[in-house]
């Protein structure tokens, strides 16, 4: 392995520097006393109690943690359906074309998505609000727990599953006995990745969303339209923290049962 | 039989949501374009799109497209290099991802105040004797934070595919006499070049659409395809004209999508922009 010489390790460093400072900036007046991001007047903790004394702020974080779990668990057992029933297609022609419809939403663009899905709400009749939101994220997140179920469905040796029905387990075993626990990790990954798609979700959401819900996102922009409040850097603050817990357990989880699949070694 | 029929019975709930939220949302984007904003059928809206305001309107989100592409790669490609021949590198790339998974939102606010009249970037200006400048609402602003928003998802394939080659390859090509510019030009660059497709197809259409950062950091001089089909939505009132742009940002979409598609399978899978 070759070493870096100076100039690279100095270029990723500036690179490193201007991908955190922003947010390392709005962390660090989160704890300013005085109403701006230009003068640190003293620290102080204001700005956090400010937002768990804001109970309409609490609310609308409730419901965004509730929608992300909701949608990431029923995307799930949806996604899960949707890679057991690709894998299992007969016809190969047909699986490529199934595929293809499933990755439509992965690289549509969020207006496209939203704009749509605010005409098919309004035309089915559901209510702006809640319900909308929440279909919508599940809706969005599906294809991508298939993505990530999908190469472990294909990983697995289908004489496993031979082996299985040799020795007389039934279909009902052989999904909950072999499938199942062999496609874990995928499962995990998918479900991580809805969870994070519909927290950090804001384009669709926003075409959506009735007057009465709100998600973080939107109120994030809403808040921010109207200028700066620190407020927000407190929010950010907390959600910097919860947003690293969440990468740490990700990838725990994710190297403790993925094999290995890093390059080539010199 | 039986064997066939509860096949098809466990996929449905996979079928429905194919049918709801895939095919149906796009048909009824193509059947409203074809409607004015009072419900009469039309072809009003395509010649509309063909006018000098959409197309202008075009060319330019294409123009501010290219350039936070780039942009992103300009910057990405050398990272990505260099990441590789890190003693850690799954770890600093682990810290290459954290910022991406941190609300966009929250991101483009911080840029409100850096970039703010009395924010450190101008502070740091004034000592230098430059002055105060106008960053926010201008061009640069609006490029700068989005190429600063896309980079990790461009940074990501292409790292992917550069740690996928085979460092003989390299060490062959230095032995046979090819200089440093000549193995990148000749064997590094043609070998990565399907990481850096999907890094293309990852940045470049959701640079043609997003219209959250227009908004709040270039206040409103930059209209891309995504802030005119939002204003026609939820502004306007005009899903006819709303609809016709977004059909066009399909077709865009899918036009990209041809072109920087790769041939082998999984690359373009490892990223998303929102």
């Amino acid at each position: 392995m070759e070493k870096l010489s100076k100039w690279p390790k100095i270029y990723l460093i500036l690179i490193f520097i201007i991908l955190y400072a922003p947010i390392f900036y709005l962390i660090y007046y989160s704890f300013n006393s005085g109403d701006s991001m230009s003068n640190f007047e003293s620290f102080s903790l204001t700005h956090y109690a400010a937002v768990f004394e804001d109970t309409r702020l609490i609310v609308i974080l409730l419901n965004t943690i509730i929608v992300a779990l909701l949608s990431a668990l029923i995307s799930t057992i949806i996604g899960v359906i949707g890679a057991l029933s690709i894998r299992y297609m007969r016809n190969k022609k047909m699986r490529t074309a199934f595929l293809s419809l499933n990755n439509i939403l992965i690289v549509s663009p969020d207006v496209i998505i939203g704009a749509s899905f605010l005409i098919l709400f309004t035309i089915i009749g559901v209510k702006l609000g809640f319900a909308s939101v929440l279909i919508s994220h599940i809706a969005f997140s599906i294809p991508i727990v298939v993505i990530m179920v999908l190469p472990k469905l294909q990983e697995m040796s289908s004489t496993l599953i031979d082996a299985a029905l040799d020795l007389g387990a039934t279909k009902r075993d052989v999904l909950t006995r072999v499938i199942i626990p062999f496609i874990k990790p995928g499962i995990f990954a998918g479900f991580f990745l809805a969870l994070t798609y519909s927290l950090d979700d804001f384009a669709v959401t926003f075409f959506v969303t009735g007057n009465g819900f709100s998600t973080l996102s939107v109120e994030i922009y809403s808040m921010a339209r109207a200028g700066i409040t620190l407020t927000i850097n407190a929010l950010s603050g907390l959600i910097f923290f919860i947003t690293i817990v969440l990468v740490l357990g990700y990838y725990v989880l994710n190297n403790r049962t993925k094999t290995p699949t890093s390059g080539v070694e010199k | 039989m039986n064997n066939k029929l509860s096949r098809s019975f466990y996929s449905l709930p996979y079928l429905t949501w194919i049918f709801l939220f895939v095919i149906t949302p796009i048909a009824l984007i193509v059947y409203y374009s074809f409607f004015d904003i009072t419900g009469n059928f039309t072809l009003a809206n395509y010649k509309d799109f063909f006018s000098s305001v959409y197309l202008k309107l075009t060319l330019s989100s294409f123009w501010y497209a290219f350039l936070i592409t780039a942009f992103s790669l300009l910057f990405a490609y050398p990272t990505a290099y260099f990441l590789t021949k890190t003693k850690h590198k799954q770890l600093w790339l682990l810290l290459i991802i954290i910022p991406s998974w941190i609300n966009l939102l929250l991101k483009t606010y911080a840029f409100i105040g850096l970039f703010g009249l009395y924010g450190p970037i101008n502070a740091f200006l004034e000592l230098t004797g430059l002055g105060n400048q106008q960053i926010l609402f201008t061009d640069f602003s609006f490029v700068f934070v989005s190429v600063y928003i896309f980079i990790p998802f461009m940074i990501l394939p292409i790292f992917n595919s550069l740690d996928k080659l085979n460092p003989t390859l390299v060490d062959a090509a230095r032995d046979l006499g090819a200089s440093s510019w000549t193995t990148f030009k000749r064997v590094i660059l043609p070998l990565t070049i399907n990481g850096v497709k999907s890094g293309i197809q990852v940045v470049f259409i959701p640079a043609l659409s997003i219209f959250m950062i227009t908004r709040l950091i270039a206040g409103n001089k930059v209209i891309t395809l995504g802030t005119a089909i939002e204003q026609q939505f939820l502004v306007t009132q005009n899903w006819g004209m709303g609809s016709t742009i977004a059909v066009f940002l399909i077709i865009f979409m899918f036009l990209i999508m041809l072109l920087t598609n790769s041939n082998e399978r999984g690359t373009s899978l490892n990223g998303k922009v929102k």
